[in-house]
């Protein structure tokens, strides 16, 4: 296998440093130094909304919370896909991989989040065939490999992995798989946004853009986060040196009272996106009138479905009648709603960390360790240890 | 055909039994208590002595380092050396599934044989059971070992504040090669499990005069699971520098690439000790030196409160729990 | 949202569409029916569930890597210069 990089003119950028210079401890410190410098002129609380999980789980895992100045806070939002997973759709999920003659693929840390009767997890411990997947194409071969079966690749994510999707619906197709079908379960950041910021009462006042998300859609897809809600975006990398260059950004921003669409991403980040990615996507997919989110409730054209002429592939109209379709909502002390709103934090809610925890979660904020109420728990309290 | 595999006569006390255990199990451990053929091995032990067991059923039996033979006497040996004591005797239960290539098991018992050589131990009694097909994957192993106390006191419950925290090599290496060897990851790397006895490391230290409080190998669960259960039993607070903790290159490209922290994975020939901050210095020098420890490093210290807990202070002055991993080992996708 | 991570590009196999990429030496081959630009070996591409979702722009890395540079220089400048007058 060739695998010698070959000597171009801008080979002094070693990828090494695309990991490292972006952890580099020297940096996030200056950073943090020029935050609480600049945050002295802020006229109001900066309350940041970081929609993306992946921010989430950096901020916790760096420990950047314990870097930046009191009147610079985080609420954080609903850009964990497993965590805005309606129970019912996760039922669904189980009740497909417990018929016969299917077989139930998703990916990762999915099959651990529990519906109202348990996980994909527990459904496969008692004997349903429920494989986690590392890479959607290999649900080809599964496919192939069985082909009595009906293989179903229920599918999750944000515009990050909705072209997957997308791929391997077009592989199937072209290698003429009949049984591989799809429960498409694909939400959109924008209207997640929208959902947070009608709410009156809601604090937020700047954003984090996801990373990722906007490496496919283009930062354009904030624009109307500026242009309506008056709120600046500054799209970012999951590095902490990343996250700190935004949060710097955004009270900058604040400070000169602009509401703009600010890339701090721009190494991987243009504001069309990935346009390849986005034909795939429209080539097969259509939006939803409605979606609930767990937490936030139904949110209009906030996901898509399989575009009519693949109904052949979707799962929901194959199995139709054999589906739960009754709608369960989260406990009721659980307060992720508000939590995702910026409304209240995991320590005001009364089951956190009692009733709900990472192993029992009651929320959808304590499914993943992206999710604001798990990584409180995990992380929250050790800022300032001697 | 039943000369390459396994069949069920394997396991039926009979003939083809008989010939298996003889042809392969006597040779490759061969010593005379296990040739003597009781009901029971005769152990002639004295004084305070270690006691462990241990099954293996890891997927793929193969992997870049090792193989579950490896890993049956390393792990055993290894719970062994981690209370002090020097590994003696050991029991060899194995679980075989019908239909097993012979080649894949001969060579298995080779690797077994081998690592025996390494801390002097030997296999002194056994048991062959062959399981219908579909009722075993592949094969399992059970390892039960004893040793002579060498150190008394080595213990969980005894860190004590003041005391420094080591670790005697990068970490996560056995997890890393695992989930890279496992079907449908397809990676490639130059990752080699860290699989190995630790008796002959451990015993180097224990000829000096080390107040060691504790030693433990982070198998499954790794460093952080190591970490956790000594601050619960000694009620006592363990806080790590993470720059500290050696981790290669490929195995941070690991956990990149899903999502994993290196301290959940699991290590198979690494260890972690505490003893009196004032005496860590020698002790690495002995790993480093004698031990074959090259990579062995101080991360940490104890402290008093908050008492339980593990905290990893971060290179820019910030400070986190290093919590016990919970669940199964799946890649985070969001 | 999603995990994804910066890879080198090592090996082409423009018959299956899919490239053989590293990660801190961790090779393994991903799908790249989403790149739109030219691919060639040496580039640097972000890694997101088996598949390359675009190329990371060198130049724009090496330009935020110098200016993070120069804010820890002024910040140190600006510590020893405080320092100084104490």
């Amino acid at each position: 296998m060739p695998n010698q990089a070959i000597n171009e003119p801008d080979s002094s950028l070693k990828l090494k440093s695309l990991y490292e210079g972006f952890r580099d401890a020297g940096t996030i410190r200056a950073l943090a130094a020029r935050i609480n410098s600049a945050a002295q002129n802020l006229s109001e609380p900066l309350y940041i909304m970081e929609v993306c999980g992946g921010h989430t789980h950096t901020i916790m895992k760096y420990g950047l919370l314990g870097l930046i100045p009191d009147n610079v806070k985080f609420i954080h939002g609903p850009g964990c896909p497993v965590c805005v997973m309606p129970k019912e759709r996760i039922d669904q999920a189980i009740a497909l991989a417990k018929m016969d003659d299917v077989i139930l693929l998703t990916l990762g840390d999915m099959i651990r989040v529990p519906g109202s009767k348990g996980s994909l997890a527990q459904a496969r411990a008692s004997g349903a065939d429920v494989r986690p997947l590392y890479d959607p194409l290999d649900a080809l071969a599964i496919a192939r490999d069985n082909p009595d079966k009906t293989v179903v690749f229920f599918a999750i994510g944000f515009e990050t992995s909705t072209p997957m999707t997308a791929v391997l619906l077009q592989q199937a197709e072209h290698a003429a798989l009949p049984n591989l079908l799809f429960h498409i379960n694909h939400v959109l950041v924008p209207p997640a946004i929208d959902a947070v910021m009608a709410e009156p009462a809601t604090k937020v006042n700047a954003f984090i853009g996801p990373a990722h998300v906007s490496v496919i859609s283009g930062a354009k897809i904030y624009r109307r986060a500026a242009d309506v809600h008056h709120t600046p975006v500054v799209v970012s990398g999951f590095e902490p040196v990343d996250v700190m260059e935004s949060i710097l950004r955004l009270v900058e921003l604040k400070n000169l009272t602009e509401s703009v669409v600010d890339v701090q991403y721009s190494r991987a980040v243009s504001e069309e996106g990935n346009l390849t990615a986005q034909a795939l996507v429209d080539e097969y997919f259509e939006v939803r009138d409605s979606f609930r989110w767990r937490g936030l409730g139904p949110i209009p054209q906030s996901a898509l479905k399989l575009k009519g002429k693949y109904a052949h592939r979707d799962a929901e109209i194959h199995f139709g009648g054999r589906l739960p379709v009754q709608e369960i909502d989260d406990h009721k002390a659980c307060q992720c709603g508000d939590i995702l709103r910026g409304l209240a934090n995991p320590m005001d809610c009364k089951v956190f960390g009692r009733g709900c925890t990472p192993q029992t979660p009651l929320g959808s904020c304590m499914v993943s360790s992206e999710g604001a109420c798990n990584a409180y728990y995990r992380y929250h309290g050790v800022q300032h240890v001697d | 055909m039943s000369t390459n595999s396994i069949q069920l006569a394997h396991g039926g006390g009979g003939l083809e039994m008989n010939k298996l255990i003889r042809n392969l199990f006597f040779k490759a451990f061969d010593n005379c208590i296990l040739r003597n053929e009781e009901d029971a091995a005769l152990l002639n032990l004295q004084g305070p002595t270690a006691f462990t067991t241990d099954s293996f059923t890891v997927s793929p039996l193969f992997f870049a380092g090792g193989d579950i033979g490896k890993l049956a006497i390393a792990g055993t040996v290894n719970d062994l050396a981690m209370m002090g004591a020097e590994p003696q005797y050991l029991s060899l239960g194995v679980i075989i599934e019908e239909g097993f290539p012979m080649a894949s098991l001969e060579t298995i018992v080779a690797s077994m044989a081998s690592e025996l050589k390494k801390c002097g131990a030997k296999i002194v009694c056994g048991d062959t059971k062959v399981v219908p097909k579909g009722c075993a994957d592949g094969l399992f192993l059970n390892t039960t070992g004893v040793g002579r106390i060498v150190k008394p006191g080595l213990s969980a419950k005894r860190l004590m504040p003041g005391d420094a925290i080591l670790v005697s090599g990068d970490i996560g290496r056995h997890g890393a090669a695992i989930l890279m060897a496992r079907e449908g990851l397809e990676l490639e790397s130059g990752l080699v499990s860290d699989c190995a006895t630790l008796w002959g490391a451990v015993e180097q230290l224990l000829v000096h005069p080390f107040d060691i409080h504790a030693m433990r190998d982070a198998t499954r669960g790794g460093l952080s699971a190591v970490l956790n259960e000594w601050a619960a039993a000694s009620d006592v607070m363990i806080e790590v520098d993470e720059a500290a903790v050696p981790v290669s290159d490929e195995v941070k490209g690991l956990c990149e690439l899903y999502g994993f922290e290196a301290t959940d994975l699991a290590n198979e020939g690494t260890f972690v000790m505490a003893l009196p901050a004032a005496q860590a210095d020698g002790a690495l020098e002995v790993l480093k030196r004698f031990g074959h420890c090259e990579n062995a490093v101080i991360i940490g210290r104890v402290g008093e409160s908050p008492a339980g807990r593990v905290i990893l202070h971060t290179p820019w002055g910030s400070n986190r729990y290093l919590d016990l991993p919970a669940g199964e080992l799946l890649p985070r996708i969001c | 949202m999603c995990l994804s991570v910066p890879s080198e590009v090592v090996a082409l196999h423009d018959d299956e569409q899919a490239i053989t990429v590293d990660t801190l030496g961790v090779r393994r081959k991903v799908s790249r029916h989403l790149l739109s630009d030219e691919i060639q070996i040496g580039d640097y591409v972000l890694i997101h569930i088996g598949f390359a979702m675009n190329k990371i722009d060198k130049e724009d890395a090496l330009e935020s890597l110098k200016l993070y540079k120069e804010i820890v220089e002024k910040l140190e400048a600006e510590n020893h210069a405080q320092s100084s007058h104490q």
